[in-house]
Parts: C-alpha cells; structure tokens; sequence
C-alpha cells in the first residue's frame, strides 16, 4: 500500500524557469512536486522516495536525459514524461523506446501536459484493474477475448484482436511503430509499416465513430499511434 | 561556422591554361630527352616512359589538358621515333598496331584515372556534406534549446495566469509574472545577437565613431544589468581624467554588456566583477576581469569561435559578436586567466583619442572608485 496521500512528482530539468514553471503549475492542480537539475540529482530523489510520475528533460548538463532514462527504467516502472526541446521524430522515438511514457515538445501547453500527466497515472494504476478494459462505449475484455462497442458485440480477426489488445493495455501511451510491429508480427516484420496501417485502417472502421477524426487510435506523426480513452 | 579545410586536387589549384601549357611542355621536355638518347633506346621503351609521364599528368590535371596529352604523346612519338621518322605515316603494320595501342592505352588510362578522381572527390563531398550536417543539427539544437526555453516559459505562465486565476495565491500570480519578465528579456537578448551576428556575417558593419566618455558608457552599462549583478560587487577603475574617446557607441556598449552579462552569468553568486579602462599613448585598453572559475587552456582559444558554447550553455554567440565589434574598430580582444583563477578580456582600440592627448605622456594614474550595485 502506498503511504502518500497527494501524487508526487518528481521534475528533472536545468532550467530554473522551467522548474518554477511546473511547480506553480502542478501545485495547484493538486500534486505534490519533487525537483532535481542533474540526472544525478534526479536519479536519487527517484530512489528515495519513488515519485508517482517523473517529468524529465533531456538536455542535462551532466548527462543526456536518453541515459538516465535508461538507467532509471532498470529498476523504476512509473510512469516517465519527456519533456524536451529536441523535436525530431528520432528523438522521440529513442525516448520512447528507452522506456518513456509520453513525449512532449517545448514549448507546451499547460492543458495538455496535465491532460498527458493524468492519462499516464490512469495507464499505471488500470494494469491491476483485471481484465476487463472499458473505454467511452468501446470494452475490451483480455480474459475472452472478446470486444463490444455501444454493448454491440465486435467481430474481429485475430491480429486486430492482438493490436487492439496491445493498444488497450497501453492506453494513453504512445507506442512506437516498430513496438507494435515487434509485438505483433515479430522482430523480423519491423520495416513492414505497410502491415501496421493497413490493419490500423481496419481497426478504425470498426471501433471509431468517425475514421475522419479518430478518437481512440490517434496518430503521432512519423512515431507511432496514442491509443486514447475517447472523448466522453 | 568554422570553414571546413577542402584539399582541392592540384589541378583546380592550377588554372585552366597553366595546366595544357605544362602538359605540353612535360610532353616535349620528355621526348626531347628521349630522343637525345634515341640511339640507345628503342621505341618501345619511349612509348612507355610518354605513358608515364602521361599517367603522372593525369593525376593532377583535367581531363581535356590529359586527352591533349595523350593525342599530342602519341602524334610526337609517331613522328619523331617510329619508322620512317619526321612524318606521320607508319611504315610497316606492326608499328601500326603499336601507334594504335598506344593511343587507345593513352585514352583509357586519362579516362580512368579521371574516373577514379571523381569517385574521391564525390566520396569526399559526401564526407564534408556529413560534418557540416552535424556541425548544423548540433548548432541547431542548442538554438532551439536557447529559444524554446524562454518561449515555453512565457506559455506556461500565461496559461496558468489565463486559465486558472481562481488557483493561484497572489504570490505564485507574482511569480510567474516575473518568470515572463525574465524569459522575455532573454528572448530579446537572443534575437538581439542573432541579429548583430548577421549584421557582422554581411559585412555592413561600419561603425559610427564620435566623442564619447567612457566612464558614461561603463555607468550605463551597469544601470541595464543592475538586476543580474546584484548579488556581486562590481569594482570599476578608469583612469583619472580619461579623455572622451572616439568609437562607435553602440557597438562598444554591446561588447561591454556581452562580457559582464557573461560574468554575471556563468560565475557564480557573490563573485567579484572588476572593470576599467585606461589610455595607453593613442589607445584604450578595457579589462573586465572576475574571480569565477576562468577557463580552460583548450577553452580559451575556442570561446571567441562562433557557436562555441562553454560548459554551460548559451547560444555561443555572445563572445564572437564581441570579438566582430572590437574587430570592427580595428581592436583586438584577449582572453586571459587571471593569477587568481578568473576570466580576464582585455579589449585594445587603437588610435581613439585626440593627438593633442596622445602626445600627453604614458598611461595615466588609476583612480579606483567602488560601485555598490543593489
């Protein structure tokens, strides 16, 4: 059981205003906030008191954020948010695949960083919810693998199952490309992004209201997809 | 940018008409001497010492002063060696087949190695294409990380301020309206570099001299980075009686505030700043020296580089920008590390001061006077 009332955040970024920033930010929305300037520093405070969330840059002085993200993921399994300047697609992409949760580009919007903060504490907890995983109209259920939308039983090939499954149990976390080849059609399939849009198409028609302006499977351009609760 | 060295082939080196004038001349030096030794050698042996010298040439000159040589070497060889000599036509059929063959190896041999230069030279642009491309995406990261950090300052403050207002204590209200403040002004200060970067890059610096007094400059100076030193004792000496000095106001102001803002920035709180100014016969000599942590000797001859950012940051920019506007006055900046540790730039602008002051003797008398900036 955990003995924290509030949720703790822990930010591990150089730039004082940027600190100052989140502090103000997060405090009253209600967390409680941790800060570091050093991966060092960072890293310590995550040993000790194992924030709920930590928001990490990755330009710091006394190491690239990519590292300590590595390190951290060997033995922290909270989420991680990036936050960062570096906005190239390989950027992210790295960051994602050393483990982080989510990856937002400075300069960001306060909304959204509280919106992604809050999906990514949601996607830590649902893991122990069982297997049941309900989603604005759309339910997944892991232990009969079976999905309905709108309580209408959905017919579904097995490999749309698989991908649906996998965005399911990731909900608010944005999976690379090459994650969702790997998992689904195996290590030698990741250059086949052909395979992934194809069955992303087909999944959308059946799950999505409008495959115009999807609202669970959402694209992060060049990355990967986000699969989202929905809108309620 | 530091200019990427390109080691060009001698033959873009030598201009077009140097290069067919020292084919052709190579050409007949060589046969000249061959055919000096005519009798002792056989044709054979002189068509392979001209297809050296042909393969010699055809490494370092174009391919159409090569070809020339190649027609030329084979046109002297027919006519000075191969029987009957002092005319073109070939007396029997194998000389003909030898005349043949030795033209068609001259060709293939110019066009091959020309060949295989192009090759080295397209892998060699491919491999400066690659550093300069590194060379920029660093550039370009420290940029965005200089530009985007104040920007996302000012967004998320003025998204707290906006939307949630019910939120804030008045303190934290007060706090981001101040963490705005800061990051506008080192927004400005940013475009203002980039700006005189390009300003320098394009040449169209001319300064503006005129009288000035250096003790206004220096005050003024000060006044605008009040909040950034406040936490330091800036010790200022100028010369006693320093006469009006002619220099483009301006640009000197924005060396001296690039330098202390430097100092204000990258040593740490509580460090003493030390600056003055003195005459030396026609010149001006300005220190700005601090007890920070100085730099490195590797450092100290790359800090004045465009882009070259230090430990700490920045957009590399500030100290080269100095280093253009000394320059423009015809000055020269140095960097020193003081006996104590500190940084220490020493700016010389020549000939500035009046002839009627020059001729005043040696440097004058130091008058030490302490600023209290609080």
């Amino acid at each position: 059981m955990n003995l924290k009332t509030t949720t703790e955040i822990l930010v591990i970024d150089d730039e004082t205003s940027i600190r100052k920033i989140l502090e103000i930010t997060l405090q009253s929305h209600g967390y409680n906030i941790l800060q570091a300037a050093t991966a060092r520093e960072g890293l310590q405070l995550t040993a000790t008191h194992s924030p709920d969330l930590i928001i990490l840059d990755l330009g710091l002085p006394d190491e690239s954020g990519q590292t300590t993200l590595k390190k951290m993921r060997e033995w922290f399994g909270k989420p991680v948010i990036i936050l960062s300047v570096l906005s190239g697609e390989s950027d992210i992409i790295e960051a994602l695949d050393n483990g982080a949760n989510d990856y937002l580009i400075k300069p960001f919007r306060t909304g959204e960083l509280l919106a992604r903060i809050r999906s990514a504490l949601r996607g830590a907890t649902s893991e122990d919810e069982g297997p049941v995983i309900q989603l604005n109209g759309l339910e997944i259920d892991l232990s009969t693998r079976t999905v309905k939308r709108d309580n209408e039983l959905l017919k579904l090939t097995a490999t749309q199952y698989a991908l649906l499954a996998l965005f399911g149990r990731n909900v608010g976390k944005v999976l690379t490309h090459q994650y969702l080849l790997r998992e689904i059609w195996g290590s030698d399939h990741v250059d086949q992004l052909q395979y992934l849009r194809v069955f992303i198409a087909q999944l959308r028609k059946k799950i999505e209201k409008d495959v115009n302006y999807p609202e669970h499977i959402v694209t992060e351009s060049g990355v990967g997809y986000r699969f989202l609760a929905g809108s309620n | 940018m530091q200019d990427v060295f390109v080691t060009p082939f001698i033959g873009s080196r030598i201009g077009r008409p140097r290069q067919y004038l020292l084919s052709i001349l190579s050409v007949c030096l060589v046969s000249a001497v061959c055919f000096l030794f005519s009798s002792y050698i056989g044709v054979e042996v002189v068509a392979f010492v001209l297809l050296l010298t042909l393969s010699l040439i055809a490494m370092f000159f174009d391919i159409l002063p090569v070809l020339l040589t190649a027609l030329l070497s084979a046109l002297i060889w027919d006519y000075f060696f191969l029987l009957p000599r002092y005319n073109l036509r070939v007396g029997n059929t194998e000389d003909r087949i030898l005349l043949s063959m030795y033209f068609v190896i001259a060709l293939v041999n110019a066009v091959l190695t020309y060949k295989i230069r192009q090759i080295e030279k397209i892998a060699r642009q491919k491999e400066e294409k690659a550093k300069t491309l590194k060379l920029y995406n660093t550039l370009l990261n420290s940029l965005s990380h200089e530009f985007r950090t104040p920007i996302a300052t000012i967004i998320g403050a003025t998204d707290n301020l906006i939307e949630q207002p019910g939120r804030l204590s008045g303190d934290d209200s007060k706090k981001l309206l101040t963490e705005i403040s800061v990051a506008s002004l080192r927004l400005n200060r940013h475009v203002e570099n980039l700006l005189n970067m390009s300003r320098l890059e394009s040449g169209i610096i001319q300064p503006k001299k005129a009288w000035h007094d250096i003790h206004e400059m220096i005050h003024s100076i000060l006044h605008q980075l009040e909040e950034s030193l406040a936490d330091r004792r800036v010790i200022v000496s100028i010369g006693n009686g320093l006469p009006t000095a002619r220099l483009d106001y301006g640009l000197m102001e924005q060396v001296l505030y690039n330098l202390l803002h430097n100092a204000a920035l990258y040593t740490p709180p509580g460090t003493p700043v030390f600056i003055s100014a003195a005459r030396s016969a026609g010149d001006l000599i300005l220190q700005v020296e601090d007890d920070g942590p100085g730099f490195s000797e590797s450092e100290i001859h790359k800090v004045f580089d465009k882009f070259y950012r230090g430990r700490i940051g920045g957009t590399g920019l500030g100290l080269s920008i100095a280093k253009g506007f000394v320059e423009a006055h015809n000055g020269t900046i140095e960097l020193t590390n003081r006996a104590s540790g500190g940084a220490c730039f020493i700016i010389t602008i020549p000939s500035c001061f009046s002839p009627e002051e020059r001729r005043k003797p040696g440097a004058v008398k130091k008058l030490t006077h302490q600023l209290s900036v609080s």
